[in-house]
């Protein structure tokens, strides 16, 4: 991060000049980028009147209290958002670590050993980047719906659990420990399991890291699949229990939508912004 | 690219992989082959009365006007997405570039809409945009500029497409930072002695250098107007009005779920299957390309 | 790490989704619905009053999102062997339903075999014929039956001038009082309405007496053919447009989408449910008034009666079902059907009487004095003897055909084409439904 385009020979004033356009340019983008959060945000500290009316409020009211209060509660279809916020928790955090955990054994299985089918199986998990749940929607419902699965959080987690992305992140990582690690391993007479636990585990400590807020994210902000395997209150998540609020537009208690919407973006904007330095090389890393 | 040095062990490396290819069996390549297989069929909502049709559900669905229109809909909003979304980010990363202190804090500042679903960001949008209580809807209205997606085809695709690539901005930005970032010193130093004016520098020297980072944000972002829009579109426009902001997934979802036709339903999924491995293939190119170079 | 192991952790570890708790003694009934809010809880509330009133059945509502996800999740659910004893299911998905054959039990069979007897004739005729065979013989059980009726705000109406008691009866007058609105800019939006294909279509079909499908609307065969092109259509399409063309009516969106606007006072005149009479009681700040619908005296002298909306149960089997589970569903049936009941369920719900009897019954309390207008969508209802045209539809893929028409519309308001075309294209797309329906659909 030491480089800089601006090192050029212009004078100081004019480069001066430059850096301050630079900086109102990117102020704007900031400031254009958090207005319809701000929007949200100011909205839900309003009664359902004042937005009703349409008097996009950009000042705090005096009613967030109340709001807060009624969307945690009562929410929109009578199940309170808090609690679909511990069905989004649960979900999002099953997933991330479900996914973790799966693909990095399978990525250790294929990296550290060689065995029949090893190419098989490793083409069986790649082929799984080109279909996402989307396009094979309705069959994977069938077979969620077979197994009964259907309203649970089984249905809602395992099938998204497999991961190809997170197989080859730590697959491309394994990679690069050096040999010399495995042979120490071998003449100290540790096993592969003891291997993978005292030294390969604590090595890939960041791309865990990173992979949890990416998968964090992706599980908790999925929307087509919760909405077709979720159809009863006890399981219903907040994105998908926030969109269903709005529903006929007709009867919309706006300001109590607008606070659930708050409380819906919180969790996972709270784990990008605190875990941003892991997150950010994840997603470089795993994409490269 | 496989190791040197492994461990011998004969049944452990099977049970490893257990989990993911249970699940990769039994929820991907099962109702996988099914999609393919229900394509060919065609059944009452109810599955009572199934007949095979052959490639029936197929020509129907390229005979449909409808669905030509479903593509360049698609066509329409992936390419305003992806282009909007690259090209501010790129001018944001650039910007951000050349302030090595403010780099890191413009990133904090602008990475957050990642975080945020899809469907959020559609509701985000509607209190900007809906024509009685958004903040710009209204000031349009009020302003005699007639202003209502949910009557105009034209405005809901600008509104579906705006709140797509407002989420999908975050993304590209930390990419393009990280590859401006990664550019040698030496080589802008070089470029800014011969005296080339900033603009042509960048088109010239820096832009090429970001090409592969541009391609391959290129895809993902094609990947995700695709299919990670459909929370955007279904809160916002529900496909409407009159179909205008109907996408490809949104019309599979519709006819499987609402329409109850199973047959039309997968004959688009496998369309769709058949548009991702070609994307698919195109990036794993690059990336094979990339990995040995 | 199996994956039944997997399963097994999942469920130790409280993830497998809260269960109902089996009763014992009581026979168990599963009731599916889609009756979000206040109406949820008065259905909770139906469903407590049947319970406590005997000891061997219990029923268990619960709520499954909107119509759609109801249905579609019933239909799931019977296809994986795990249906509900009973879902509720809207009005334009009766088609859909009623050939599904092996996986419903029609009401009258179920009664016959359960040995409870309710006369047929004891339903109002406008809603028995909705979901009766051809033989008249009750296929589900009416449920949450209303109407489309007209609302008008009557300070509007009070500040351009015109009459609050004697209130428009057709469409010409309609415009008529637009103008006057519009020209003392008495209100926002002069005319406005929900649910544009169920208003401006389906009841105008049956009003007027015009066939909106061949086959008796799709009554007599899956061989139905649309007729959206006929001369009645076009009349009522341009009628909206003109209006629209003048500044007098905005379209408020699909479905219910428009009811806010009334409402909130910013609609003089607008079409809507029957059922919104608590909302409206509730939020409106203004006078208003609820009237049958308007027509075309030019094309019908005395309008006939109108369709209804809402929902009926249905009964859906399953391999495990026992005799005792399905005249449980039968009790059920016989207490919603009960007057005193059903009277409750009136005056609770805003929805019309399933019964003559408790219609009458509401009559003599005097409660149509009390509550003027809470009658309009009955008498639309029952105001005639049902012709082949109005005693409902009975077409499959409704909901899609809705849609369509929506979406010609949308069309047409957009200025992209004109009544005729949006007709034409909207017909054409429409029969390509019922066509694909019929092919699925045959034995």
């Amino acid at each position: 991060m030491s480089n800089a385009v601006s090192t050029t020979e212009a004078p100081a004033i004019e480069r001066q000049t430059g850096a301050w356009v630079t900086h109102a340019i990117l102020g704007i983008g900031v400031i254009l980028f958090a207005l319809p959060l701000w929007i949200v945000l100011m909205g839900s500290t309003h009664d359902a009147a004042t937005i009703g009316r349409g008097e996009v409020p950009l000042l705090p009211g005096a009613h967030a209290l109340e709001n807060y209060r009624a969307a945690w509660t009562q929410g929109g279809t009578g199940v309170g958002v808090g609690w679909m916020l511990w069905n989004s928790m649960v979900i999002a955090l099953s997933i991330a670590i479900g996914k973790i955990a799966i693909s990095i054994i399978s990525a250790y299985a294929v990296v550290f050993f060689r065995f029949p089918g090893r190419r098989l199986f490793f083409w069986a998990i790649f082929i799984t980047l080109m279909l996402p749940v989307e396009v094979r929607i309705f069959p994977t419902f069938k077979v969620v719906s077979d197994l009964g699965l259907v309203n649970t959080y089984a249905g809602l987690i395992i099938p998204v659990i497999a991961s190809a992305t997170a197989t080859l992140l730590f697959r491309q990582f394994f990679l690069t420990i050096p040999d010399e690690f495995v042979e120490a391993a071998k003449m100290d007479g540790a096993g592969p399991l003891r291997f993978f636990w005292d030294v390969v585990l604590p090595l890939s400590r960041t791309n865990m890291a990173a992979l949890f807020v990416i998968l964090f994210v992706y599980g908790w902000n999925q929307y087509l699949w919760p909405l077709l395997v979720a159809t009863s209150a006890d399981v219903e998540t907040v994105v998908i229990g926030m969109v269903k609020m709005i529903g006929s537009e007709s009867n919309t208690e706006w300001n109590i939508v607008m606070a659930t919407c708050v409380l819906a973006m919180l969790p996972p904007v709270l784990v990008v912004m605190l875990m941003q330095r892991w997150f950010v090389k994840g997603l470089t890393d795993t994409e490269k | 690219m496989d190791r040197k040095v492994v461990f011998n062990q004969k049944l452990l490396p099977y049970l490893l992989l257990l989990p993911q290819m249970a699940i990769t069996l039994v929820f991907f390549f099962w109702p996988a082959g099914q999609a393919v297989w229900f394509a060919f069929l065609r059944q009452d909502a109810f599955g009572i009365r199934t007949t095979f049709v052959g490639f029936e559900n197929f020509t129907d669905l390229f005979a449909d006007p409808l669905y030509l229109d479903t593509i360049r809909n698609t066509a329409v909003f992936s390419t305003g997405v992806t282009i909007l979304a690259l090209a501010v980010a790129l001018l944001l990363a650039v910007l951000a570039d050349r302030q090595i202190r403010g780099a890191t804090g413009y990133r904090t500042l602008l990475i957050w809409p990642y975080a945020i679903a899809p469907a959020i960001a559609a509701v985000l949008w509607i209190f900007l945009f809906h024509p009685s209580i958004g903040l710009i809807g209204r000031a349009l209205n009020d302003a005699g500029l007639p202003f209502d997606y949910k009557l105009n085809g034209n405005q809901a695709m600008l509104v579906v497409i705006l709140a797509s690539a407002w989420k999908q901005v975050s993304y590209n930005f930390i990419f393009f930072l990280a590859g401006l970032q990664s550019i040698p010193k030496a080589v802008l130093e070089a470029a800014a002695i011969d005296g080339a004016r900033a603009t042509r520098r960048f088109w010239t020297i820096i832009f090429p250098l970001l090409s592969p980072t541009t391609f391959f944000l290129l895809v993902v972002n094609l990947v995700y107007a695709f299919f990670d829009t459909f929370g955007v579109i279904d809160a916002l426009t529900k496909g409407g009005p009159a179909k205008a902001t109907e996408t490809l997934i949104y019309r599979a979802y519709v006819d499987g779920r609402v329409n109850l036709d199973l047959g039309s339903s997968s004959a688009q999924s496998v369309v769709l299957m058949i548009v991702v491995i070609l994307l698919t293939a195109i990036q794993f190119r690059y990336v094979e390309r990339r990995v040995h170079y | 790490m199996h994956r039944r192991s997997l399963l097994a952790g999942a469920a130790a570890l409280g993830f497998a989704a809260p269960a109902a708790v089996r009763a014992q003694a009581r026979t168990e009934i599963q009731f599916w619905h889609a009756m979000p809010g206040v109406l949820g809880e008065i259905v909770a509330e139906q469903v407590k009053r049947f319970n406590d009133s005997q000891a061997s059945v219990t029923v268990v509502p619960s709520f499954k999102g909107s119509y759609t996800d109801a249905m579609t999740g019933a239909i799931a659910a019977w296809r994986a062997g795990n249906p509900p004893h009973i879902v509720q299911v809207f009005e334009v998905g009766t088609a859909t339903m009623m050939s599904a054959g092996p996986a419903i039990r029609p009401v009258h069979e179920l009664l016959a075999q359960s040995g409870v007897a309710l006369d047929p004739k004891r339903y109002l005729a406008g809603v028995r014929g909705y979901y009766s065979d051809t033989q008249g013989r009750l296929i589900s059980m009416p449920h949450n039956s209303s109407s489309a009726i007209m609302w008008i705000n009557l300070d509007a109406f009070e500040k351009a001038g015109l009459s609050t008691t004697d209130l428009p009866k057709t469409w010409k007058q309609i415009r008529a009082a637009a103008e006057k609105i519009k020209a003392a800019n008495a209100a926002p939006v002069a005319v406005t309405t929900s649910w544009p294909t169920w208003v401006m279509f389906e009841q105008m079909a049956a009003m007027h007496d015009v066939p909106f499908a061949t086959l008796s609307n799709g009554f007599e065969g899956l061989g139905a053919e649309l007729r959206l092109t006929s001369p009645l259509f076009v009349k009522q399409v341009e009628y909206l447009l003109a209006l629209q063309k003048d500044g007098m009516f905005r379209y408020g969106g699909r479905d219910n989408a428009a009811d806010g606007l009334f409402v909130s006072g910013e609609a003089a005149v607008s079409f809507m449910s029957s059922s919104l009479r608590a909302r409206v009681g509730k939020e409106a700040k203004f006078k208003w008034a609820s009237v049958p619908l308007p027509y075309h005296d030019d094309v019908i002298a005395t309008p006939k009666n109108g369709v209804l909306g809402g929902a009926s149960l249905w009964t859906l089997t399953s391999k495990t079902r026992t005799p005792a589970e399905y005249k449980g569903v039968a009790e059920f049936f016989r207490s919603i059907s009960d007057v005193d009941q059903d009277l409750w369920w009136h005056k609770a719900t805003g929805y019309v009487p399933i019964t003559l009897a408790a219609y009458e019954k509401a009559k003599a309390e005097g409660y149509y004095t009390q509550n003027p207008g809470a009658d309009a969508a009955i008498l639309q209802l029952s105001r005639a003897e049902p012709t082949p045209n109005s005693a409902g539809f009975r077409l499959g893929g409704m909901v899609e055909i809705r849609n369509i028409i929506q979406e010609e519309l949308e069309k047409a308001l957009q200025g992209q084409q004109g009544a005729t075309a949006a007709l034409e294209s909207a017909n054409r797309r429409g029969n390509v439904v019922l066509r694909n329906f019929e092919r699925a659909n045959k034995a």
